[in-house]
């Protein structure tokens, strides 16, 4: 995570990069401070990160979304970007039914909110239908309904191969028997969800295995950050760095 | 002398996982990047087949959270896409992607003499999650009319005669959340552009699905994937480094579980023999 | 009226996406890339809206002089100081507000979710147990996983713990999810009719579902 490059290089004689590396170290120990127990160190740490990441999106979304595509096109267009000949005059609507959204703050007329909210929960709702049932069912059900004795190019059995397609028919109607919930669980429907829940349970230990090696991956990367970028500035130096290869 | 072992300070468990964390580090042994998974190969593969100047789209759906696993991921492959000539897109539906976008490809391009604008481009953020990616379908610079630092993408010579998904080679999302299921929904199905992703571990039981489809024609998974990768472009990064101390983590995970288990056992039968 | 004219925006603004679907006429395409334009700028504007009640809970807290309020004036500072340098500063690579995100943002937030390393550990050591047949499932399909995703398996001879791993990823994995996935995905169109029916209203702020 290197440091700024640009027009501040440098404070006291210390590299902003070099500090910039101090800041990130002192904070990163400030929040491990936590594994001993809760304290002010770490109390403080916590609120600047909720701070600083709010003002993050809200300075973003400032330039990026209001300024850019609202204002420079409506009231400056030779400033946008590309320079348009005349205002966009139809963003009126958009500007007009985005600073509704503040008139919750106004509890005589919060009403006026649900237009904009109305507006795109409306237009999310009709974009996804179509998407969701071609994504998520018709092509999931087409990539199940597998051959349970497929045949190679040789005319030749793929034995292992119909077993796996097999035991995923039998896993994904195993673990929708289990979450269907309109009959008992009880004769077939119980052996069924029985077998779901095994399914389920395999699927879930993968999912921790899988949870275990992304958390252990973050607690590296910070320890990576400390070892290779935070020791240097004091000249400690480890061999075999990134890139040795 | 199980039940002490049981229920002693957590805060021993916690100092163990960051020695056996640490000292791998400190050593000259490092793990190797393992055994190559097909979904990482196929990516390889993909990008391989790419004639030069493609455009690839390289998505910055993560946070600093996601960091760890993905960044090594993105530095390896905007390393192979712009090794190999192709034009870098670099994207993002996330808010906190095109500071990380900068941060991952600036310097790799640098490195190769790319130049930013030309080679590649970091277009920055637009929000409203599956808005972006639906527009793009129809006309990839209205959704993105600058760049990240406010220059008009029409008038970059990398953008040159990019329209829409008919005229990107391939989509590689880095995520740290459910954005490839957006991408795959929204970009890959209506418009079938090709599309891989990069995710955190985390995340991985539920884009198997897509990878058996074959709607996802290539994954990373977690910081394995990230070594594997730097592995195939023959570039070692923090992904091959932190491999040891993730397996050395993991073996002393699977002692605590086995230890725990033992204990649990013998105490649930000495209370059974006792009753 | 109050209620009205929204749902009657929303049905619109639903109907009219779900149509476009179904009809690549210019007129409508051309309706639809500024309906796209017109959503990512409210949805700019919605961002926005969140920062109302953080101000609101930190405010309250410290006029209030509730426990721990001093915090409080940490979060606003912090806020004021990022958002002046990128409004004013602007947000490009190089400036303040650049180094002030990798310097500060990254390694807090990084460093916050690494501490879940500590507790999964834990929590494997202290409540990961073989209690029943599905248990039993879970925890060796979890110990497989976890060792076939890092390279020294490769070291345990007559067993590829990689390729098994991967099999379980690819067939059980798939065949659990899949059955979620369907769930999830019923579920998800039903809701999206109703919001455009004007029968599920909870995000409207009145009583929803009836």
């Amino acid at each position: 995570m290197p440091g700024p490059t640009g027009p501040i290089t440098g404070i006291l004689g210390l590299s902003t990069e070099i500090i910039g590396i101090w800041v990130a170290a002192l904070l990163t120990l400030a929040i491990y401070s936590f594994l001993y127990g809760d304290n002010p160190v770490y109390k403080v740490a916590e609120h600047i990160f909720v701070g600083i990441s709010a003002a993050y999106g809200a300075a973003l979304t400032y330039h990026l979304v209001i300024i850019r595509r609202l204002f420079d096109p409506l009231f400056r267009p030779d400033l946008a970007q590309p320079p348009l000949d005349a205002p966009k005059i139809s963003l009126i609507i958009p500007g007009l039914l985005g600073l509704l959204i503040f008139s919750r703050f106004i509890p005589r007329y919060d009403w006026l909110s649900r237009w904009p909210i109305a507006f795109i929960m409306g237009l999310y709702a009709g974009l996804s239908i179509p998407r969701v049932i071609q994504t998520n069912i018709l092509k999931q059900m087409q990539a199940t309904i597998a051959p349970v004795l497929p045949v190679d190019a040789g005319g030749q059995y793929l034995l292992f191969s119909g077993f796996e397609n097999l035991l995923l028919i039998v896993g994904v109607v195993c673990t929708l028997a289990y979450f269907y919930f309109s009959l008992p669980h009880r004769g077939v429907m119980g052996g069924l969800s029985r077998v779901g829940i095994w399914f389920l349970m395999i699927g879930f230990g993968a999912g921790f295995g899988n949870t275990v090696m992304a958390r252990i991956s973050l607690l590296i990367g910070r320890i990576q950050f400390l070892l290779y970028e935070w020791l240097p500035t004091i000249g400690i130096h480890l061999g075999a760095g990134p890139g040795a290869g | 002398m199980w039940k002490k072992l049981l229920y002693f300070d957590r805060r021993i468990i916690f100092a163990l996982i960051a020695l056996v964390v640490i000292i791998p580090f400190l050593t000259e042994w490092r793990a190797s990047h393992g055994q190559i998974t097909p979904s990482t190969q196929n990516l390889y593969n993909e990008i391989e087949s790419l004639k030069p100047g493609t455009p690839v789209m390289l998505v910055f759906d993560y946070g600093p959270s996601g960091m760890p696993e993905l960044h090594p991921m993105a530095t390896a492959l905007a390393r192979h896409i712009l090794s190999r000539d192709l034009r870098l897109l670099g994207l993002a539906i996330v808010i906190t992607g095109p500071s990380l976008c900068h941060d991952a490809v600036t310097p790799v391009a640098e490195e190769l003499d790319k130049i930013e604008g030309v080679d590649w481009v970091n277009l920055g953020w637009v929000p409203g999650f599956v808005l972006p990616i639906t527009q793009m379908g129809e006309d990839i610079k209205r959704t993105y009319p600058t760049d990240f630092q406010g220059r008009a993408t029409a008038e970059l010579p990398v953008m040159a005669g990019i329209r829409d998904y008919q005229d990107i080679g391939l989509i590689i999302d880095l995520a740290a959340g459910n954005a490839p299921g957006a991408w795959i929904a929204y970009a890959h199905d209506p418009y079938k552009v090709k599309l891989a992703a990069g995710i955190t571990a985390v995340m991985a039981t539920d884009y198997y699905v897509y990878l058996q489809t074959g709607q996802l024609c290539g994954l990373l998974n977690g910081l394995k994937g990230a070594a594997e990768y730097e592995h195939l472009i023959g570039k070692k990064g923090f992904g091959y480094l932190g491999m040891s101390s993730q397996s050395v983590a993991h073996l002393v995970i699977i002692l605590f579980v086995i230890i725990g288990n033992i204990g649990y056992f013998t105490v649930r039968r000495r209370r059974r023999g006792s009753e | 009226m109050r209620l009205q004219i929204p749902i009657a925006m929303g049905f619109l603004a639903g109907v009219f996406m779900f149509v476009q679907f179904f009809i690549p006429h210019q007129m409508i395409k051309a309706s639809f890339k500024d309906a796209l334009d017109w959503a990512i700028i409210v949805g700019g504007f919605a961002l926005v809206l969140g920062l109302g009640s953080l101000f609101r809970t930190h405010v309250e807290k410290i006029r209030h002089r509730r426990e721990g309020f001093g915090y409080s004036f940490v979060t606003l500072i912090s806020f004021a100081v990022m958002f002046v340098f990128g409004i004013v500063w602007k947000t490009d690579p190089g400036t303040v507000f650049d180094w002030l995100f990798m310097n500060v943002q990254v390694p807090l937030e990084a460093t916050m979710f690494s501490l879940l390393a500590f507790f999964i550990a834990s929590a494997a050591y202290r409540t990961f147990r073989a209690r029943s047949v599905e248990a039993t499932l879970l925890l060796l399909a979890a110990v497989i996983v976890m060792l076939g995703r890092v390279p020294i398996s490769d070291k345990i001879p007559y067993l590829n713990l990689h390729e098994i791993t991967e099999w379980i990823m690819m067939v059980p994995t798939v065949a659990a999810k899949r059955g979620i996935l369907f769930g999830v995905a019923l579920g998800a169109v039903a809701t999206a009719l109703r919001i455009i029916l004007g029968l599920e209203r909870s995000h409207l702020g009145g009583g929803g579902g009836q």
